[in-house]
């Protein structure tokens, strides 16, 4: 029986969920038609789905040595009622001890972090909706670098009414941030009456699969503290860094390099969803070096707090010091091989990609193959042919608030190597065929065919285009909001 | 860890942040407080504060911990045998689908209907997981209400309220007055009572929450009232959000009359009626925050699973839990021990407060007992005041060592009540805590005897 929509609040009626958008087409059809290497191999490859399949039998083999780290088991069955019955919002004391002392491993102890700070969160999802909640008003905004995860719109706005206004990065200088950018954004924002309260960074970047340097870092706590501004690092890819320039934490930065910084603006967002491969376990955590804003963040946690259950798990297996070393080396060896492998076989049809350092994707650069003027149209029709023709569910740039039409982001840590080489191939082929096409074209525009083939052209475009529009996800039988929440 | 003041430099933080909305104010945390400093032991600190403020179940761990013995597969990830869909380690731990594991969403159903004795049915596409009950309230509040609107809630209620449902959405709870006089029953007289002061008010009525079983009362709603309530909710076309987390803990007659039931035979109810319900209460698992909402409103659904991505409950979690409740052999004999169990508990703690002196409102569930102290605040003239309650509080806390609820904190419109819990420690325990109760009742018999002599 459907609702009478007056009978819900704004914020129900309203699309601030984000999934109407037309970057959830992708999903559809992967929905409709996925490929399996043993029982489809026409069907579509999951490309736009950032999650690291590389290393989960790393945690596999751990988890049955350790039957311990399990509740469930005859071995951890004596901790069964203390965990099942602990809703504590401080979290497990050993959890958060064993996270703190983690996130510092993974920063190579270039920073210690403290227990007491570490802050449980519905994962990232969560973590970002609570910083907001603390940190701004409905009406007031945080500046967020371009291309950024098309998740922080829901994330950090939904519920909490801020706004979230774009630094425009470019091309021109590898999308780097820079304090140009960043001023003309806050003046712009101040001129247009919008409070600004914060500058919401990812760093290792999605979807740029970059790190941000440290003099970048130290320009943002200086700006940070000169304009009485909040800085929100997300460093959810901070154990997918996987080849130099080193990862440098935002936590570092400010214990060496900014004397006189104020930490009480600066607030970490982490998650195991990413460097581990667990987003099913919904481990969130906001790291603040502000105490107030730890203690709301607390009583907010309540809202989202980690399973006692997985709490447990965790912390036996952060706190094995020796197998998070061996993992964190594997998995980076992994993914830097994943990486390697598939930006040269993109090089090998003269595909380039922003040279990457992290992440669990490509930034792919595709703006020799827009028909036409540059725009986000072009890039849209583009990304439909390779959706419903190529069938790879890759994502477009502009899903990304990326100004500078023709980049996709590609992911290919969620796939094994044989996958990878199909979509590969199916990558080179399409190149190839366009790169044939474009030239025939050529010819025929020298022989005065011109009128007949951008006719052809226009036709094959036009029907893909006629097959997908903006949907509601409501069609969707699986969530693509969480896995596009990657 | 305290929050400090900050130096001018900084940006202030949230109107959210700043506010005491959080709610850790009140008295009811400051028992906690006194617990956690003080803490009863029998055999290291055996004269320590007894924690009765805290409405957990412990009385049927056994039979949890029972069954993951005999069924190891529910803790292990699962090999061919297991037709979940997300056997693996490697499945289950990438399964982050805001739908739910359907085995899960199969289990819960089937749970909650057992729960009901069958007498509704429930479908699981229309659960919607969330981390706890907390979640799901708050949840709920989002899509039902703009800020500043009010929900209509039926007094005493859940402190955890006003928090959860008024923080961070900006909504208001504006107080249905129940009395003892008919067993602290909600009458149409008074909803409309309630609407009333919202509108003069100028705040726009949402919903009323309901919580049945009730907490803190501990008494489940007679049919008649609850279909009273669902005619005022369709002749103010607003919402009805019916927190039946304590279902399962119905231990007498009358059987619970779930909303579920109602909306069934009441096709003009199904859009504006949602269910909450958790795990915490009745199968004593609070750690592993497993929230429901479900709801007879598509819309509601649908923006409420989006809206869960926020407070999605583990999938290591979901695969245990799954196994332990779609086993109904084990379900079915679970809900009847542990109905059974909660019985005994009650019948006990009420026989050592009559002994004592001490008179409870007559209950058939929950986890907890709606003490009636307002004989002790009587005397010394004049009308007895929030300051008295809290006065009586604090010497049963200090005094006494024991940690109760202030009904005050619960917002009852009648002082003097108190909301003491029995499943949350040892039998032994709860013996220990009545004798404390008998001596102090004792005492304070005889000093009033004396100065009834004077």
């Amino acid at each position: 029986m459907a609702g009478k929509p007056e009978l819900l609040s704004r914020m129900a009626a309203g699309d601030g969920h984000g999934e109407n958008s037309s970057y959830f087409d992708g999903w559809k059809a992967y929905d409709e038609n996925p490929f399996d290497l043993h029982h489809n191999r026409g069907g579509v490859i999951q490309m736009g789905l950032a999650e690291n399949q590389l290393s989960l039998d790393l945690i596999e083999e751990w988890s049955k040595a350790h039957p311990e780290a399990s509740i469930c088991t005859a071995e951890g069955a004596s901790q069964f009622k203390r965990i099942a019955n602990f809703q504590d919002y401080h979290g497990l004391p050993e959890f958060r001890q064993a996270m703190a002392q983690f996130m510092g491993q993974v920063r190579g102890w270039k920073a210690t972090f403290d227990p007491d700070r570490v802050v449980m969160s519905g994962g990232a999802t969560g973590a970002q909706e609570t910083l907001a909640f603390c940190l701004a008003n409905p009406g007031e905004a945080f500046l967020v670098p371009t291309p950024y995860y098309p998740g922080f719109d829901r994330d950090c706005c939904w519920r909490s009414g801020i706004k979230l206004l774009p630094i425009e990065c470019h091309s021109s200088n590898d999308f780097r941030l820079t304090k140009e950018a960043l001023v003309t954004a806050y003046e712009s924002a101040r001129s247009s009456g919008t409070v600004v309260k914060g500058i919401l960074i990812t760093n290792p970047s999605n979807p740029l699969g970059t790190t941000t340097d440290r003099a970048t870092l130290a320009m943002l706590a200086t700006f940070a503290k000169e304009h009485r501004v909040h800085l929100i690092c997300d460093e959810i890819y901070a154990g997918s860094a996987f080849a130099k320039p080193e990862f440098v934490s935002i936590a570092e930065v400010v214990e060496r390099d900014v004397p006189g910084a104020d930490r009480d603006l600066i607030h970490i967002a982490y998650s195991l969803s990413k460097d581990f491969g667990l987003p099913g376990f919904r481990v969130g955590i906001v790291y603040s070096f502000n105490d107030a804003v730890v203690a709301c963040a607390r009583k907010m946690s309540s809202f989202g707090l980690v399973s006692s259950q997985t709490q447990h798990f965790l912390a036996k297996m952060l706190g094995d010091e020796a197998f998070m070393a061996m993992f964190l080396r594997e998995s980076a060896a992994r993914l830097a091989a994943r990486n390697e492998r598939f930006t040269a076989g993109l090089r090998e049809v003269g595909i380039g990609c922003l040279r990457s350092n992290a992440g669990l994707f490509s930034w792919m650069d595709l703006r020799g193959m827009l028909r036409g003027e540059k725009t986000a149209e072009a890039e849209l029709e583009l990304w439909r042919v390779i959706v419903r023709k190529v069938k790879l569910n890759v994502s477009p740039g502009t899903s990304f608030h990326c100004r500078e039409p023709g980049w996709f982001r590609v992911c290919h840590a969620n796939m094994d190597d044989e996958t990878m080489e199909v979509a590969l191939d199916r990558i080179r082929r399409f190149v190839r065929q366009h790169q044939h096409q474009k030239a025939k074209a050529q010819r025929w525009a020298a022989k005065g065919h011109l009128h007949l083939s951008l006719q052809r052209h226009a036709g094959i475009a036009s029907q893909y285009h006629a097959l997908s529009s903006p949907m509601a996800a409501l069609l969707s039988p699986r969530s693509p909001l969480v896995h596009a929440a990657s | 860890m305290v929050g400090k003041l900050l130096p001018a430099a900084s940006p202030p933080l949230s109107h959210v942040a700043t506010s005491g909305s959080h709610g850790e104010d009140s008295p009811y945390f400051a028992g906690w407080r006194a617990y956690d400093d003080d803490p009863y032991d029998a055999v290291c600190n055996p004269s320590g504060v007894i924690q009765m403020g805290l409405a957990e179940n412990q009385v049927s761990f056994d039979l949890l911990e029972g069954f993951l013995r005999e069924h190891p597969e529910a803790a292990g990830w699962g090999g061919a045998a297991d037709d979940s869909g997300v056997a693996s380690f490697r499945d289950n731990a990438l399964f982050q689908d805001y739908h739910g594991l359907k085995t899960f969403r199969k289990a819960m159903a089937s749970f909650m209907e057992k729960i009901r004795g069958g007498k509704a049915r429930f479908d699981p596409d229309r659960i919607v997981l969330t981390a706890g009950a907390t979640a799901a309230n708050e949840l709920l509040t989002f899509i039902l209400a703009n800020p500043g609107d009010a929900l209509l809630i039926p007094t005493p209620y859940y402190p955890g309220f006003d928090r959860d449902l008024r923080w961070r959405t900006g909504v208001n709870i504006v107080p249905v007055h129940c009395h003892s006089a008919n067993g602290f029953q909600v009458t149409v007289a008074a909803l409309e009572a309630a609407y009333e002061e919202a509108a003069a008010a100028g705040m726009r009525v949402g919903g009323v929450l309901l919580t049945n079983p009730s907490n803190p009362l501990g008494t489940t709603m007679e049919r008649s009232v609850l279909e009273d309530v669902l005619d005022f909710v369709v002749r103010k076309n607003i919402h009805l959000i019916s927190d039946e987390i304590y279902s399962g803990s119905v231990f007498a007659t009358p059987d619970l009359v779930s909303v579920a039931e109602l909306v069934e035979s009441r096709p003009d109810v199904a859009e504006r009626a949602h269910i909450v319900y958790s795990l915490s209460k009745d199968l004593g698992l609070p750690g592993f925050r497993v929230g429901v909402v479900y709801s007879y409103n598509d819309t509601v659904v649908t923006t409420a699973r989006r809206m869960s991505s926020f407070t999605l409950v583990s999938s290591q979690t979901q695969k245990t839990l799954a196994a332990m409740l779609s086993d109904d052999a084990f379900a079915e004999e679970y809900i009847r021990t542990n109905r059974e169990r909660l019985r005994v508990r009650h019948d006990h703690m009420v026989a050592g407060l009559a002994r004592a002196g001490v008179p409870c409102l007559g209950g058939n569930a929950g986890l907890f007992v709606w003490m009636d102290m307002r004989r002790l605040l009587l005397g010394g003239g004049g009308e007895a005041t929030v300051a008295d309650e809290l006065r009586l509080w604090d010497l049963m806390l200090q005094e006494v060592k024991l940690n109760i609820s202030p009904g005050s904190s619960c917002h009852c419109s009648e002082l003097g009540w108190f909301r003491v819990c029995f499943a949350n420690m040892s039998l032994d325990t709860l013996d220990v805590a009545l004798a404390r109760m008998g001596r102090f009742m004792d005492r304070w018999n005889k000093a009033t005897t004396l100065q009834e002599k004077h």
